[in-house]
């Protein structure tokens, strides 16, 4: 009796001891959390408090007019004239007119006000309307890119106004009449790459990086389900695939710098394919992604519970048909799981496109898979490398372009497993 | 506290000496004559004609040169302690120890006369008439209907939608699961119960009208009611299969089977009418193991 009650004690004692350790070990996994959690949202405040302003392009309001004397052009349908004529006077004009307190030795800083590429938008319009010519029009400019940086960011220390004060006086007039505002950068998602930093956007680097992808994907996903399913299904069991294997896991750790080096040497050295362009980028990803894309088919195919496959063999499937109608719908989540984060991956590499020249200044936005083109994390590697700082807000706005591709693919990821999974 | 545990100890040891005295002799010492089997082995025109059947994996050998005959239309029930190679015995007769990479099968197999494991024998065709029903339940993940349309669509038993509906509905029926199921065919078979999703592997076994049907221990993961139903069906069944079956339970074998098979340690020891195994076992090990001194 007083040996039962003892041991009783005992395990009440013993009993207190593991719940400790047990809030610990749950309070060790909290900590963790919160720590990761904490991480992930200083980033993101981080990244959108510096790049919103990238989705921000600065206006200025002008009332031109198209005078033919001082523009030099009668007829803006004959390019010739067009050629000759001067775009910059009548905004400068207008400008000027738009600030009374302006005197005509200030004309250079007034030009400075304007985007360089107003007076080529100002062309275009003509050409398009020709009957434009001898009015006056209330028309939209973008701003110099001085002058954007001083309208987003007075007063931030990490940026240099280069505005003189007379300039600066003359925007915060313009400001206070509502003739610069700050609106929604379409230009950012309408343009490619430019070494203006108003005109700069990420139409060229998101086409890049969709066709880079697709040529990854339609290239990666039927040759790693292929290997895999070959290797897990109808391979011997021998020295050779140990090695196969082997190697398979060995080239997944390897660095995707030296996938660049690889693609560098054989694509674009022995079989003479033009650098810069998407096939050859999506072909080094390709090699890139393939050991995950295998690694995780074949841990999908490996779960497939034996019983489903002893099943329809023993009704008589042949091997074709146990794989196709049986391991196959039932590894498939697994598989596409693997190759959208495999996916994922790629299309946040840099270093192997910089190896085959995908890291080039191109304005263009690509029209096909052998036009050079750049990719988003390449674009945000070259701005954030700018020396002017314009830039930075665009990089850090790409970035979250970035963030948004890779968040709906893995939103895709999931919603495909939920989609495709069966139980049994 | 020592005291105490020490006579835990004593109580449990007392009765096992009680069971087993020491002075009798062991059944399990018995040595066993290689590829002797008492009793009726062999039967005229029989379906399997199996002669000195060896399997081993890798080094081991887990069958040691079994003769047997399995007649037509006969329910023949393999007994036997764990591990005495009853199962693997049974999994050579449609060769589904193929997929296993160290099994090897040695000695003449033969259905109707033809060699089972002839390297240009159809693996395909072979289960198509030799169908086979495991342990556990492993219905498809897929609809009920889908389960049993199986079978006939890849081996091409059906060319119209009603024919394949007509086999579905008499397989269903044969395996006395229509009633249950005839109103949720397209629900999900994993859906169902232990013993329905058994008597949906029986259907869609039969739904490719096996000529022999294999069990392997088809009932030991249902409860007694769902037993009783698959053991009648297999009564039924018998009258155009021929069915063996693997089972732990005596009393099953007792039930369902003509004949038995006592397998022991990789040999075939008895075979005979399954009522005299029960009643009067030649062996002394078969006696051993259905008075359940071991097993």
């Amino acid at each position: 009796m007083t040996d039962h009650t003892s041991q009783a004690e005992l395990v009440r004692r013993s009993l207190k001891r593991r719940y400790r350790k047990e809030r610990r070990f749950r309070a060790y996994g909290i900590m963790a959390i919160a720590i990761a959690l904490t991480a992930l949202i200083t980033l993101f405040t981080d990244i959108v408090g510096k790049g919103y302003t990238g989705f921000l392009k600065t206006t200025v309001t002008l009332e031109v007019t198209m005078d033919p004397d001082l523009m030099y052009l009668d007829d803006p349908t004959d390019s010739k004239q067009v050629r000759m004529a001067d775009f910059v006077s009548p905004l400068v004009a207008a400008v000027d007119d738009a600030l009374p307190g302006a005197t005509a030795d200030d004309q250079d800083a007034l030009r400075r006000l304007i985007n360089p590429y107003a007076s080529t938008e100002l062309r275009d319009a003509l050409i398009e309307n020709p009957e434009w010519m001898g009015t006056t029009r209330t028309m939209s400019f973008l701003v110099h890119s001085n002058v954007d940086v001083y309208v987003k960011h007075k007063g931030d220390a990490a940026y240099s106004i280069k505005l003189t004060e007379q300039q600066q006086s003359w925007v915060d007039e313009l400001r206070e009449r509502g003739l610069i505002e700050t609106g929604f950068n379409d230009v950012f998602f309408t343009n490619g790459d430019s070494r203006d930093p108003a005109k700069a956007g990420v139409l060229g680097a998101i086409v890049g990086s969709l066709l880079t992808m697709i040529i990854t994907l339609v290239l990666a996903f039927p040759i790693g389900v292929a290997a895999a399913i070959y290797l897990e299904e109808f391979a011997p069991r021998n020295r050779l695939t140990d090695f196969i294997e082997v190697n398979i896991n060995n080239l997944a750790a390897v660095p995707s710098i030296i996938f660049g080096l690889l693609g560098l040497a054989i694509f674009i050295n022995l079989f003479g394919m033009p650098r810069s362009v998407p096939v050859v980028g999506g072909l080094v990803l390709t090699l890139m992604t393939l050991p995950t894309i295998i690694i995780s088919s074949r841990a999908a195919i490996k779960s497939v519970p034996p019983s489903v496959r002893e099943a329809a063999e023993g009704i008589g499937a042949s091997k074709m048909q146990v794989v196709l109608h049986h391991v196959l719908p039932l590894a498939l989540p697994g598989m596409l799981t693997g190759s959208i984060i495999g996916m994922a991956q790629a299309l946040g590499e840099t270093a192997p496109l910089l190896l085959i020249g995908m890291v080039a200044f191109i304005v263009e936005v690509p029209e096909g898979f052998f036009d050079a083109a750049t990719v988003l994390p390449v674009q945000v590697f070259l701005w954030a490398g700018s020396p002017e700082l314009a830039f930075i807000e665009r990089a850090s706005a790409a970035i979250m372009v970035l963030l948004a591709f890779l968040m709906t693919m893995n939103a895709m990821a999931i919603w495909l497993r939920k989609r495709l999974e069966r139980r049994w | 506290m020592n005291t105490m545990s020490s006579t835990t100890i004593n109580q449990v040891q007392a009765p096992e000496e009680k069971v087993m005295p020491v002075t009798e002799k062991k059944p399990e010492d018995t040595v066993l004559e290689e590829g002797v089997t008492v009793g009726t082995p062999f039967a005229d025109d029989p379906k399997f004609k199996l002669r000195d059947v060896e399997v081993f994996y890798g080094e081991s050998r887990a069958i040691k040169k079994i003769s047997l005959d399995i007649a037509r239309n006969e329910v023949i029930a393999f007994i036997g302690p764990s591990g005495c190679g009853k199962s693997t015995f049974l999994r050579c007769l449609n060769r589904m120890n193929d997929s296993i990479d160290i099994c090897r099968v040695k000695g003449g197999l033969l259905l109707d006369g033809q060699d089972i494991y002839d390297p240009k024998r159809d693996v395909v065709e072979l289960r198509a008439r030799v169908g086979m029903v495991f342990q556990k339940p492993n219905p498809f993940p897929k609809s009920i209907y889908d389960n049993v349309a199986y079978g006939p669509r890849i081996h091409g038993l059906a060319n119209r939608k009603s024919e394949l509906d007509d086999i579905v509905e008499s397989s269903l029926r044969k395996a006395g699961l229509w009633n249950e199921v005839k109103d949720r065919l397209d629900a999900m078979a994993t859906g169902m119960s232990g013993g329905q999703q058994q008597r949906l592997c029986i259907a869609r076994t039969i739904a490719v009208s096996p000529e022999v049907v294999l069990m392997d221990e088809p009932c030991s993961a249902l409860d007694p009611i769902a037993t009783a139903k698959v053991e009648e069906l297999i009564a039924e069944l018998s009258e155009s299969f021929t069915i063996v079956i693997v089972t732990h339970s005596m009393q099953q074998a007792a039930r369902v089977s003509n004949r038995t098979a006592y397998f022991h340690l990789g040999h075939l020891v008895e075979v005979n009418e399954t009522s005299k195994v029960f009643t009067t076992p030649e062996h002394e090990l078969t006696e051993s193991y259905i008075s359940g001194r071991f097993g």
